[in-house]
């Protein structure tokens, strides 16, 4: 697989980054390397193999279904840049 | 049936599939504590793991998962051992983390199936592709200000099943049935309210149209749809829209819809050069989830009739026809309603047409027509009983017990002490009745004699007469029989 300079831009847009052409290039360059890399990989037969999702062999953790009364707005709106009576006020976003 | 619509050159068939989104019925969300309930001020039910702050992570509900566990085994589906939570990444201003923490690959439940029935007594199964927990986003609104969206992150992080449907439905009232049915089974289970107006059971609806027998047509999405009505009608419209291209010759776009509730129209979600990309993977902070046999059996164990089964129930015990105890189990609280008037009174066993008939119409027409609900009627089981019994007893007749019906409902009396205070009693009384026909008779000669002369349907009034002399308390076959022999003897 091949880094090109339409999948850069794809995945900056996804990302909402922005890049200039210099940039681009670098990220091109850099990406390639690393997947080139780990290409290697491909060397070994994993046919039958089903991807390791974690390494560890625990088991997942669960909670009971307790609920805690947060009342969190002043918290969690204290980095909002803008509010408005308890909610996130966002640029407009029309659908 | 011909479930088809006419064309200009041919007939069209619908092809729709559901995704139902269902939230799990829980205190608190599915990855974090916070509260789950409904209505409360914005943003006052918001962890630092919902806010999406940097080094929180997510640790799951047992509960949310057993529901999910619960639901999939009440559509008759496989529950798989092995799941996965993967992230799918987006960016909206209503969802913190940037991706919602769903099932992608491996989900908690597969293949399933419901079955819905019509009302001429036939049947169809609608096949489950699976059932997977994800997250739901906040809320945003964006009518309040010209330039700002408000966001409310209470939603965030809640628990959804969503269930998704193979595209078996072929036409708009198939869909609602469908979702009526999930609906039912859903609060038979409690795992989810299935509360649509709160917005606790949604759907998204995939439509294409195809020339019967041909393969599958391109298939639009309609987002969000939170009522039946708006699910038929924005099939309808989209289905209609989809012909009219196909006919003049164009074809149709591959598209994510919106549904406007006013105009009855769908239209395209306008920012649809993010051709979807979610970048699926397994999100990293959790494990894969994995559930035993022993756990499944236990679930399956603590799992009430469904339904189906207790249609089929009432079907064999009280020899109710499919429909009627289909309308029965539809909703538990009528089926629950039902059980518990039935059971009142051992002698209402054999009259449980009436009991039907008393509940699902009477009663479920004056409810509506106050807007209550069965759980806070004013009438309880054991008082409809006590009505029924008096009406299968002959003591009152059944054009009075609807008046009684409505008195009980606003005063909250017994029918006994409606039917005792204002002397309601059926007159069965053979002399009494004969008395007040012969009164009827002697006033009307010119009737009768008009009657005599073959005008039957004088009948009618004779009967209306009689009635209004005993204050309709006359018992109605009585009164008939009576009337046709003194009038006959005339003869």
């Amino acid at each position: 697989m091949k880094i090109d300079k339409n999948t850069i831009n794809k995945i900056a847009r996804l990302s909402r980054i922005k890049l200039d052409d210099k940039e681009s290039e670098d990220y091109i360059n850099d990406l390639n390397s690393i997947l080139d890399w780990v290409e290697q990989l491909n060397e070994v037969n994993t046919e039958d193999v089903e991807p390791l999702s974690n390494i560890s062999s625990s088991i997942l953790p669960k909670r009971e279904d307790v609920s805690k009364d947060t009342n969190s707005s002043e918290e969690i709106l204290e980095n909002a840049p803008d509010k408005l009576e308890g909610f996130f006020a966002v640029p407009k976003v029309v659908e | 049936m011909n479930n088809l619509i006419k064309g200009e050159k041919h007939d069209w068939e619908m092809v729709i599939g559901l995704e139902i989104h269902a939230q799990v019925k829980s205190n608190s969300k599915l990855f974090s504590s916070s509260s789950t309930k409904f209505g409360s001020s914005p943003n006052s039910q918001v962890s630092l793991v919902d806010a999406a702050m940097p080094g929180m992570l997510p640790v799951i509900n047992k509960y949310c998962v057993e529901q999910a566990v619960k639901t999939g085994v009440g559509l008759n589906a496989k529950i798989n051992n092995y799941s996965v939570f993967d992230r799918k990444n987006y960016f909206y201003a209503d969802l913190p983390q940037g991706y919602q923490i769903s099932q992608y690959k491996y989900p908690i439940v597969g293949e399933g199936k419901v079955t819905i029935d019509f009302k001429d007594g036939t049947s169809k199964d609608i096949r489950i592709v699976r059932l997977h927990l994800e997250q739901d986003a906040g809320k945003s609104l964006h009518d309040q200000n010209p330039s700002k969206t408000y966001v409310d992150l209470n939603r965030s992080g809640v628990a959804l099943m969503e269930i998704v449907s193979e595209p078996d439905i072929r036409t708009p009232d198939e869909a609602g049935m469908y979702i009526s049915k999930i609906r039912s089974i859903l609060m038979y289970l409690d795992t989810c309210d299935g509360n649509m107006q709160e917005g606790s059971l949604r759907a998204d609806v995939n439509i294409s149209v195809r020339k019967p027998g041909d393969e599958y047509g391109t298939r639009c999405e309609i987002k969000n749809l939170n009522s039946i009505k708006f699910i038929k009608q924005a099939i309808n419209y989209e289905a209609k829209r989809q012909i009219e291209i196909l006919e003049s010759g164009g074809s149709i776009e591959q598209n994510t819809m919106l549904f406007n509730t006013s105009t009855g129209k769908t239209r395209p979600m306008r920012n649809k050069e993010e051709a979807h990309d979610y970048r699926y993977f397994p999100d990293p902070d959790l494990l894969p989830l994995e559930i035993s046999e022993e756990e499944i059996g236990k679930i399956k164990s603590s799992i009430p009739k469904l339904p189906d089964e207790l249609k089929n129930k009432f079907i064999e015990i009280y020899k109710l026809s499919n429909y009627d105890a289909s309308v029965l189990t539809a909703e538990k609280q009528t089926s629950d309603y039902f059980n518990e008037t039935i059971n009142s009174d051992s002698e209402l066993k054999n009259h449980a047409k009436i009991v039907v008939n008393w509940i699902t119409s009477e009663l479920f027409s004056l409810l509506n027509k106050n807007n209550q609900d069965l759980n806070n009627s004013p009438v309880s089981p054991e008082n409809l009983g006590q009505l029924i019994k008096l009406i299968s007893k002959n003591e009152i007749s059944g054009k009075i017990a609807k008046d009684v019906l409505e008195d009980m409902f606003s005063s909250g009396k017994t029918a006994r002490q409606i039917v005792d205070e204002k002397g309601l009693q059926q007159v069965t009384d053979q002399g009494e009745i004969a008395k007040v026909i012969d009164e009827v008779i002697a006033e009307n000669p010119k009737m009768v004699e008009q009657y005599l002369a073959g005008k039957d349907k004088l009948l009618g009034f004779f009967v209306g007469q009689a009635m209004k002399l005993t204050k309709g308390k006359a018992n109605p076959k009585m009164l008939n029989d009576i009337l046709k022999q003194k009038l006959n003897k005339k003869n």
